[in-house]
């Protein structure tokens, strides 16, 4: 998922781009509309659907999160409450539960990005150093295939292997004599599972693109390099890393640009009140204080910070990538 | 012959002793990998198809013990499991032929270089990958529209991903030339017959791509389901089975009481079970469809 990112962000600059380039020849720009859409008002008309839902279902809610900034009343609705200033955001920096929050967030996402990085980059690698043939594509077709897993089934399976009672592991440390553990019960053990199940899902998935990174580099290059007697661990070093580096830095970029957005999905499935501790990030406490509590207008805070602060973590990875390496290395 | 001969010595170079060794340490991770993989699904797989004393009693760890089918005649008898799956096929069915309609419709006129706006449009829908009003207020809408516990709470407010449109988006810029276009127009074509005539024969690959991509997200989401379904016989299956597997629940009336009550050992054999029956459609198309995969997935990666 996370390299339609990348396509994404060009989008962002073309645009950009584009809109500098419409405002320069400001005289034809009324002309230009008008003409196009004469011509074309079937595409017009066939997008209206389309642009319907963006509107309805990304557009107003954004423009309805204003609601963190009021006391939101159900009977009045968004734009008809009273405002509340700063309130909920007070409320929230001030609450002892904000730094749990924070570094439970970031802790997952750090540890996710530390482990769950470089993986795919070692598998695509290994593979790629192969010969073709059978075990390559079993390999390559087993691993992706957690991908398609989901995640009901992926935290039922984690929670049956680590089961106190049934779970293979445990009858595994019992037969080393050791008494069962209940991991899911431990919070200091939450983080390594939710991070190492998750390089169990998607470590394949995410190495089809260095996979395809590779491909891509000449081969001559290769050819060339074992002439002259490299070996290689130094054809490697020398070649493909380098190759796939532009990959690798986008990837990087958008990884810690949301490196406060962990899902939703897998922590609060894999949560229970033993590892909350360990296990409580922003968008499962958003939705237990908003949709459980009904504290719409507090939860609205909270996820509206949550949103800045991704956006603006993105944008500064982006300009330091920029700064730090060749130009064309940032998403825009 | 004295040429091509030293041709195929080049390209054969021998491996050095080090190279072996590398190569040695490569298949080995690879190795490992491969079983990491794939254990936790075999151990799986053959809990379900063990007698529920022999799950119980732990001696399960690879293959079937006590070779039998109990616990899934007694899973695809449950009414939930029944109601989810049927549920779940509507979703998925209705909401990706909803998702790649909408989709289609939408980035076929983006990827024309020729319309108007198309750029500040295709800015706008980009940005909503960036930045969203968040969980809450988009609950609002969707309560306000009337959704809330209905089929549409699955099928609408998710119909279009911002990714899905730019990938569409690619796939026709490089898949129908400009010239085309304009052969078409000068020959009296208009948009909506181009669409139809041009442009849909030479888009089943991205159509494909699109349905997949939707399918398997609609088959595996609960998070939706969560959110805007209350009545239990809405469900789709993964929530079902998150209610049954995870928080332990079981809607007494509609389970096999007297089965469930009596053994806590075919509890435990349903779970495996479930986890094989949930996944099982997903993953046996999954060797089929993995091309359009990899496919979409290389097309959104191209940069610019």
């Amino acid at each position: 998922m996370r390299i339609f990112r990348s396509q994404a962000r060009s989008e962002y600059k073309s645009a950009v781009g584009q809109q500098r380039v419409a405002s320069q020849i400001e005289t034809s720009h009324w002309y230009k509309a008008k003409r196009s859409f004469r011509r074309h008002w079937q595409l017009y008309l066939i997008m209206v659907p389309g642009l319907l839902y963006f509107l309805i279902f990304k557009y107003i809610p954004m423009s309805s999160a204003v609601i963190a900034f009021k006391e939101y009343s159900v009977v009045q609705g968004v734009w008809g409450s009273p405002w509340a200033g700063f309130k909920y955001f007070n409320l929230f920096f001030s609450n002892p539960v904000f730094w749990t929050l924070i570094k439970n967030t970031l802790g997952l996402s750090l540890y996710s990005l530390v482990v769950g990085f470089p993986i795919p980059i070692i598998l695509a690698i290994c593979l790629n150093e192969i010969r073709d043939g059978f075990f390559k594509r079993f390999t390559q077709l087993v691993t992706y295939a957690p991908y398609f897993i989901s995640t009901v089934i992926l935290v039922s399976m984690t929670m049956l292997l680590l089961s106190p009672r049934l779970g293979v592991v445990n009858l595994g440390l019992q037969a080393l004599g050791q008494q069962p553990i209940n991991f899911l019960g431990i919070p200091n053990m939450f983080p390594g599972i939710y991070v190492w199940s998750g390089v169990w899902q998607f470590s394949g998935y995410a190495a089809v693109v260095y996979l395809a990174a590779l491909a891509g580099i000449d081969p001559q290059l290769r050819e060339a390099a074992r002439i002259d007697g490299a070996s290689r661990i130094q054809i490697i070093r020398n070649v493909d890393l380098p190759g796939i580096m532009p990959v690798i830095v986008i990837l990087l970029i958008l990884n810690v640009g949301s490196l406060l957005s962990v899902g939703f999905e897998k922590v609060f499935l894999l949560q229970n009140p033993l590892n909350l501790a360990t296990s409580e990030v922003i968008s499962t406490y958003v939705y237990k204080i908003g949709l459980l509590n009904a504290n719409f207008s507090f939860a609205t805070a909270v996820g509206l910070f949550n949103s800045v602060v991704n956006m603006i973590l993105l944008v500064t990875v982006n300009s330091v990538a920029k700064r730090v390496s060749d130009s064309d290395a940032g998403l825009w | 012959m004295e040429s091509t001969r030293v041709l195929k010595s080049e390209n054969r170079i021998q491996d050095s002793f080090g190279d072996r060794v590398f190569m040695f340490f490569i298949y080995l991770f690879l190795i490992v990998v491969l079983l990491l993989v794939l254990y936790p699904v075999v151990y799986i797989v053959s809990a379900s198809f063990s007698d529920p004393i022999a799950v119980t009693a732990g001696k399960v760890w690879l293959l079937p013990v006590d070779f039998s089918l109990r616990g899934y005649e007694v899973t695809l008898q449950n009414p939930q499991i029944i109601t989810g799956y049927v549920n779940s096929l509507i979703y998925t069915v209705g909401g990706s032929i909803i998702s790649v309609a909408l989709t289609v419709l939408l980035a076929y006129p983006l990827s024309r270089r020729d319309l108007y706006g198309a750029n500040i449009v295709m800015f706008l829908i980009t940005f909503t990958l960036l930045f969203s009003g968040g969980l809450i207020p988009t609950y609002l809408v969707v309560k306000d529209l009337g959704m809330i516990d209905t089929r549409w709470a699955l099928l609408i407010p998710q119909a279009i991903a911002a990714f899905q449109v730019i990938i569409a988006r690619t796939f026709f810029r490089s898949a129908i030339p400009d010239e085309l276009v304009e052969a078409a127009e000068l020959d009296g074509c208009n948009d909506l017959q181009f669409l139809r005539w041009v442009v849909f024969p030479l888009s089943k690959p991205i159509i494909a791509v699109l349905a997949l991509m939707y399918a398997v997200s609609q088959w595996n989401g609960y998070f939706d389901a969560l959110l805007y379904l209350k009545s239990a016989d809405l469900q789709p299956l993964q929530l079902v089975l998150r209610n049954i597997l995870i928080l332990n629940t079981t809607n007494s009336g509609s389970m096999d009481a007297t089965a469930m009550a009596q053994r806590q050992q075919l509890a435990d054999l349903l779970k495996y079970c479930l986890v094989v029956v949930g996944s099982v459609p997903v993953l046996l198309l999954y060797p089929f469809v993995q091309r359009y995969f990899v496919k979409g997935m290389l097309i959104g990666s191209i940069k610019g």
